[in-house]
């Protein structure tokens, strides 16, 4: 049966429905297109929560491959984008838990912090930030300020931030509740404001001095 | 409303996911707290920076390497 999302209140299939159902029906060109459509998305969920190329590149193929083996089972009440997702973090999850030699792994880890939630760093900052420094640096700070973020935050905001999902769907992508979601994700936000308040604010204090201008 | 008050519906503003009038006492705060306006500007723009900037670049040589090894496994029937 075929998903049927609300858009601007006409029922209207998804169009990736029409392509699963090609694949069912053995067309692999179709599986071609929904690959092509998302191996970007998935490439960076996996990195993010892997922390680890070669492991990205592992779990983006191993995600695909599951999922066409199971595609019998993607019942079309959700997205075909958020089931792949799903399976994406999953093994994602699972590499990590293989890394840490069978240690839990789980995306409630790490927490229990107060950290960020309540802001302490209220300069404001520079007007277009992010032109203050070249693209590669600008690349790694974004990279290194998001990596120490706990693991629970992280995914949080990287699904519904970064990548778009709803809170509705973030919650069922991770087994989390809607609350929890909520919680997290202010959480994240102000830890990520926090630590890049130090690379973003304004010069003031040397544009008075006179050394910058 | 306290400043804690406006932290606790910051996401939600953000979000665009608050009522009329929730919004008003909320701008009615912001027009006389610095402070949470800057928290608002700034967490706003660290969205943004995210959202816009890809900083786990997927080479378009690595991308095809790895579409071709996933599409060969599934015509083998995985």
């Amino acid at each position: 049966m075929p998903t049927i999302q609300s858009i601007a209140g006409q029922l209207e299939p998804h169009p990736d429905v029409a392509l699963v159902e090609r694949v069912r029906g053995g067309d692999v060109s179709a599986y071609d297109t929904l690959v092509r459509k998302y191996e970007r998305q998935l490439f960076r969920i996996a990195q993010h929560i892997t922390q680890n190329r070669e492991d990205a590149e592992d779990v983006m193929q191993d995600a695909f491959l599951k999922a066409y083996e199971k595609l019998e089972q993607f019942q079309g009440n959700s997205k075909f984008y958020t089931w792949l997702v799903r399976i994406a973090v999953n093994e994602s999850l699972m590499r990590l838990r293989k890394r840490r030699t069978g240690k839990m792994v789980s995306i409630d880890e790490d927490i229990e912090t107060d950290e960020g939630s309540v802001p302490r760093d209220l300069a404001d900052w520079a007007p277009d930030p992010e032109q203050n420094y070249g693209q590669a640096e600008l690349a790694e700070i974004l990279r290194k300020t998001i990596q120490g973020l706990p693991q629970g935050f992280r995914i949080v905001f990287v699904l519904r931030d970064v990548e778009g999902l709803s809170t509705e769907e973030t919650a069922e992508t991770l087994g989390l509740s809607v609350p929890a979601v909520k919680s997290r994700l202010l959480r994240a936000r102000l830890q990520l404001r926090e630590r890049l308040s130090r690379y973003f604010h304004k010069k003031k204090g040397l544009m008075e001095t006179g050394i910058v201008k | 409303m306290t400043c804690k008050d406006f932290l606790a519906l910051l996401d939600d503003l953000i979000d665009d996911e608050v009522s009329p009038n929730m919004r008003t006492e909320l701008q009615t705060h912001l027009g006389r707290c610095g402070h949470c306006e800057v928290v608002l500007n700034t967490t706003r723009k660290t969205i943004e920076i995210y959202r816009s900037h890809e900083i786990y670049d997927l080479p378009s040589d690595l991308r095809e390497r790895l579409h071709a090894a996933i599409m060969s496994r599934c015509k083998k029937g995985c």
